[in-house]
């Protein structure tokens, strides 16, 4: 545990200390309102609520989420500071854990600084602050999964763009397999039991049912689920990974 | 396809710390090291010597846990380093190549968080912290940022890191490389000091760094350890074990004449500073002999030497000789 929270912290101060940090909370934050004020037309629907928000939510962790996990091991290979993690006391889950939550950690705060959302629409009107909040843990979760498919990744490779890339396709692959109109276009090729698989295995459509204040335990099942394989072959990865 | 380690080749031999049973490792169908055994005691600074490319640092890798070695057993205190990875690791300290350190961290920021991996209680820690930060002049540099360090600076750090948490075992890759001469001799006394109670391996390519730091030498060439012995056995190998070397002025005649003594095999003048320095035949002893035609002439030496023999010497003639050995 104690080799976890060493990295955890080191993780954290780094992101900081780097301008990874700020790069992508100022890039989240203007994306997040150009996203809800101009395209989800935000005063147009007249409600008070943050469905013009939450429904961009996915497609910008969808991009933001591997810029913040592309770094995690990548850059580590390629500093040469891999080798000196080999040789300190630490299990390769707690790395990987360690790396994980502080990236976790990151992204929740990125999320909590869209409070003036919520701020605004509670001065506006009365809106139901219990689906919000589901909104935002379901945010959370989905934000984890991607950074999980984005650590697992980023040990793949010493090169941070391949972590990106790599991190951005099996990511939409996860999204787009619920998509309405992608299951629409994929129903005259496969058969209902894929479409049904997919459908099953998108991150989209859990995030959406959670999205509408639907917290349901198999949806947070599935989240914390694919959070755990991830970082399990990550760890796996780790552990068969020489020094380059 | 990369063979298992072995599991229990045998048993580790009382008192050893640094293991290395039979060690092989190919990248890309190159063997890099082949079938390589050695053992380090505490007590003993071991230089791991060959030009390079020879496997040098694949054999430090392969001892501290970093490499998997394709067949054979490296042991840290009697834990295989790929089984019993944890334990060998608490019980490691390791300098890599070229000391890679975190860039965006201040230097007192990667020591704690060294220290917090390794989980030194705080008692302990401030007591070891001080030690390290003052053994290797780290002081004034606690509050730098890593990425600013020159080389020798970075290296010291990654000394401090390796030693933090006073393992009884270290492996160095080139602990004084970019050190200045100041340095250099700062972290001999500091390694010689720590190698009372601790077992140590470094790996360097100063060829006067191996007497006046090691007292075992281990020579590899071509993945292959050619030689393991001490400092001194290594050089009185040299050709100029035994060579009287000196300068004189107007030595001309005398020059012709050393040459034509029955125990002189040659007689070697370096074209710069004009030293003669000549060199005996197998077993023979010159020095008497020299000064007597040095005298029958009339000629006053200066800096007449007997010589111990050249480090260098021994290396190039074992290195060169196997190279080209090796060739088809």
């Amino acid at each position: 545990m104690s080799g976890l929270r060493a990295v955890l912290r080191r993780e954290l101060h780094a992101y900081w200390t780097t301008s990874v940090a700020w790069l992508f909370l100022i890039a989240f934050l203007l994306l997040a309102g150009v996203c809800t004020f101009f395209m989800g037309d935000f005063f147009p629907r007249g409600q008070a609520d943050l469905t013009a928000f939450f429904i961009f939510v996915p497609w910008l962790l969808l991009v933001l989420v591997p810029a913040a996990s592309m770094r995690l091991w990548a850059e580590e290979r390629r500093g040469g500071t891999f080798e000196l993690l080999l040789t300190l006391p630490l299990t390769p889950l707690a790395a990987m854990l360690g790396k994980f939550l502080a990236a976790w950690v990151f992204v929740a705060l990125a999320l909590m600084l869209t409070f003036p959302l919520w701020l605004t629409v509670n001065y506006l009107g009365h809106p139901d602050n219990g689906a919000i909040l589901a909104a935002y843990l379901g945010s959370m979760l989905l934000a984890g999964a991607l950074l999980a498919v984005g650590a697992c990744l980023s040990a793949l490779t010493r090169n941070q763009v391949v972590a990106f890339v790599l991190s951005l396709l099996v990511g939409l692959a996860y999204l787009l397999g619920g998509a309405p109109q992608v299951q629409d276009a994929l129903a005259p090729q496969l058969p209902p039991v894929v479409l049904r698989t997919l459908l099953e295995f998108s991150m989209l459509a859990r995030f959406q049912h959670i999205a509408r204040g639907v917290l349901d335990l198999g949806d947070v099942l599935y989240f914390v689920a694919t959070i755990v394989v991830w970082l399990g072959a990550g760890a796996l990865l780790l552990k068969h990974i020489e020094a380059d | 396809m990369r063979k298992r380690p072995l599991r229990n080749v045998s048993v580790v031999a009382p008192g050893t710390m640094i293991e290395a049973l039979s060690l092989q490792r190919s990248f890309s169908s190159r063997c890099v090291v082949r079938d390589l055994s050695l053992s380090v005691r505490p007590g003993q600074i071991l230089g791991l010597l060959g030009p390079n490319g020879a496997g040098k640092t694949t054999t430090l890798r392969m001892l501290a846990g970093v490499l998997a070695p394709d067949a054979g057993v490296a042991r840290i205190g009697g834990h295989d380093v790929q089984r019993q990875a944890l334990a060998a690791r608490r019980v490691l300290g390791y300098l890599p190549e070229g000391a890679p350190l975190y860039a965006e961290m201040s230097v007192h920021a990667l020591l704690m968080f060294v220290a917090r991996v390794r989980g030194l209680r705080r008692a302990h820690l401030a007591q070891r912290y001080a030690h390290v930060v003052q053994a290797l002049e780290l002081e004034n540099l606690l509050g730098q940022t890593i990425g600013t360090l020159s080389k020798g600076q970075r290296r010291r750090v990654g000394l401090a890191q390796a030693i933090l948490h006073d393992p009884p075992a270290l492996i160095l890759d080139e602990p004084t490389d970019g050190l200045d001469p100041n340095q250099q001799a700062s972290v001999r006394k500091l390694l010689r000091g720590l190698a009372r109670e601790r077992a140590i391996i470094v790996s360097t390519h100063l060829l006067e760094d191996v007497p006046q730091l090691c007292n075992r030498l281990a020579l590899l060439v071509q993945g292959r350890l050619l030689t393991d012995t001490t400092p001194a056995e290594f050089v009185a190998r040299s050709r100029y074990r035994g060579a009287v070397s000196f300068t004189a002025p107007a030595a001309g005649p005398v020059r012709a004449a050393l040459g034509l003594l029955p125990e002189v095999d040659t007689v070697e003048i370096d074209a710069l500073s004009g030293r003669v320095t000549v060199l005996p035949k197998p077993g023979r002893e010159l020095l008497p002999r020299v000064q007597a035609l040095l005298a029958s002439y009339q000629v006053q030496p200066r800096e007449l030497v007997l010589e111990a023999g050249r480090m260098d010497d021994v290396f190039r003639g074992m290195t060169e000789t196997d190279v080209t050995e090796a060739m088809p």
